[in-house]
């Protein structure tokens, strides 16, 4: 079943992807298409599973609390797209 | 020159340390055939011509003095998806068109300190999410295998379909693949050569774009085993920058080629008898037992009872996770921006103009999966699937050493032929998804030609960190496959 306009243009404001109306449609239908189909996963009794977090094969590790990396301001700006000396740039959010 | 592209990367190697072929030769006649045959293949995002000619010049140097790494003056072609200092990496998209690292990732950073040449970055869907190659901003990468009765394009499989092509064609002698549903082991099938999926914390993540951060794996595509065991010798080992990479010792892979398959127990999963299966690769998988008996291994049939849940679950379970790497294409800090009026406007601009058709798709399915009020009933339930799918594995290897599949349900399909619906094309995975689920080792090894002269592969499934077993069986059915044929575009055939 297709997701309908409003929900999938509620998803889209959520992950910060404009979309157009045409967009709109075609993603509830194919969006409803694949929902539909991973509906099969309620088939599965999954009462005591416990949810795989990861493959559990890395230990957690600790080490000494010093600084490792760092002192590389102008690589890190390197690729912003719009800069102003040692900042990125962004629209005004406060007025 | 001809026969410098009948090397094989060991042979290559062979032949540079006992200097019978330079390492510059080698370079340019690698170079000289991207020129002549890219074009065709669109295998390459970037080419660097220039920084490989380098390369190649101090590999000769460090040759004559009888020194160098195992890989030294090979030259090889790196997914576009691993960060290489100062080279443009794109992930095949548009948000990154422009991006240059400032910083190497581990997996490139071990193949260069083992002296490796870069030919370039090599096409792949953007990032790394389609299985034909067709999803890329930079136009899809074509398989250098025709169909004997047709000269309709093929697909090289995806996400490393670049890779696949470049190997296949012999523009390289090996390359860096990820995998992190099929997309080393699918397309090394589409093509007719061999890749490794290695076990999930073989090698570091570190510097490569992340997809779905729990499955995403590197691993080495090359025209056979030997060369793909020479390659993760050098990729693998511990990086402490990657928090999921295991601190266990990288064995010689290389050696375990010699082991053989005597008395070795070969899982045969009941559940991958799919519907709809065609026959020539029921065919080929029934050959691949006889082969493996023949060498003297068991054949033992197995159950893997959630194998039909393997896609469904990592539908979800990757989407979730792309929809959050993926948050931080925002326009502000890299990348393409597209300016707006406010912030939301300009995320919004930034991320329409610069994702492409499927990375959009993704991304809001796993944010709907993700979202408030649907997070338990889809994300959660995928996690516990995934438990059990993995649990189906540890249960079979308490009785089998080595599980045998297909690779892939088809051969590789024309470009036109790809289906409409994205649930038909996600099918392409239903093989190697599950291995990736639980996060064993796998591999594809070319085990002969479909009734259209297209390759087909056969996948084994280890346990983890038993490459060498997988390797060793692998390479068993290399020898009884004796798959010496040829595409039809290759850097050795002369126009």
């Amino acid at each position: 079943m297709s997701l309908d306009a409003k929900t999938v243009t509620r998803i889209a404001r959520l992950a910060r992807i404009g979309l157009k109306p045409e967009e709109v449609e075609t993603l509830g239908h194919d969006m409803g298409s694949i929902i539909d189909w991973v509906e099969q996963l309620n088939e599965v009794d999954v009462t005591n599973v416990a949810p795989m977090i990861g493959t559990g094969l890395a230990k957690p590790r600790l080490r000494e609390d010093r600084v490792t990396d760092g002192n590389c301001r102008d690589k890190v700006l390197a690729n912003a797209p719009e800069r102003e000396g040692p900042f990125f740039t962004v629209p005004k959010v406060v007025e | 020159m001809s026969g410098i592209h009948d090397f094989t990367l060991a042979s290559a190697r062979d032949a540079l340390k006992s200097r019978k072929i330079s390492a510059v030769e080698l370079t340019n006649a690698h170079i000289d055939a991207i020129e002549r045959l890219d074009g065709q293949l669109n295998s390459f995002i970037t080419r660097t011509p220039d920084q490989a000619r380098d390369a190649a010049k101090a590999a000769d140097e460090v040759l004559a003095k009888g020194e160098g790494g195992s890989l030294c003056g090979i030259p090889l072609g790196i997914k576009d998806l691993f960060c290489t200092n100062g080279v443009r990496t794109t992930a095949a998209s548009k948000i990154l068109g422009n991006f240059v690292p400032p910083y190497e990732s581990t997996v490139t950073a071990n193949l260069l300190k083992d002296g490796a040449v870069f030919l370039g970055k090599l096409n792949l869907d953007e990032f790394a999410m389609g299985a034909a190659n067709l999803n890329s901003a930079f136009g899809p990468a074509v398989n250098p295998w025709k169909r004997s009765d047709s000269d309709t394009k093929l697909v090289p499989g995806g996400s490393s379909g670049g890779s696949a092509a470049a190997v296949a064609a012999g523009l390289v002698l090996g390359a860096t693949g990820t995998d992190t549903g099929g997309s080393i082991r699918q397309p090394a099938a589409f093509t007719g050569i061999a890749g490794i999926k290695p076990t999930y914390g073989r090698c570091s993540r570190f510097g490569t774009i992340a997809f779905a951060s729990s499955l995403d794996q590197a691993g080495p595509m090359a025209r056979n085993l030997q060369d793909c065991a020479i390659l993760l010798e050098s990729m693998a080992g511990f990086d402490p920058r990657d928090s999921t990479s295991v601190d266990t010792p990288v064995p010689n892979y290389e050696a375990a080629l010699k082991r053989g398959v005597k008395g070795l127990r070969v899982g045969i999963p009941k559940e991958y008898h799919v519907d709809g299966m065609p026959a020539e690769i029921e065919a080929l998988w029934q050959q691949g037992m006889t082969w493996l008996r023949d060498a003297g291994a068991e054949i033992v049939e197995v159950s893997l009872p959630h194998t039909k849940y393997g896609l469904p679950t990592y539908y979800i379970a990757a989407l979730a996770e792309a929809s959050s790497n993926l948050a931080r294409y925002d326009g502000v800090r890299f990348g393409e921006r597209v300016s707006a009026p406010s912030l939301d406007g300009l995320y919004e601009a930034s991320r329409a103009a610069g994702f492409g058709e499927e990375v959009k798709r993704r991304i809001l399915i796993g944010t709907h999966v993700l979202s408030s009020g649907y997070y338990d009933a889809y994300y959660l339930r995928a996690q516990k699937l995934r438990t059990l799918i993995q649990q189906d594995f540890l249960k079979a290897f308490e009785n089998v050493d080595v599980l045998l599949t297909p690779t892939a349900p088809s051969g590789a399909f024309a470009q036109d032929e790809k289906p409409t619906d994205p649930v038909q094309m996600y099918l392409n995975d239903v093989f190697t998804v599950p291995a990736s689920m639980a996060g064993v080792p796998a591999l594809s090894v070319p085990a002969g030609l479909d009734a259209r002269g297209v390759p087909l592969g056969l996948q084994l499934i280890g346990k983890f960190f038993d490459e060498e077993t997988l390797i060793a069986a692998g390479h068993a059915i290399e020898q009884a496959a004796a798959f010496h044929h040829r595409p039809t575009i290759h850097a050795g055939v002369s126009a």
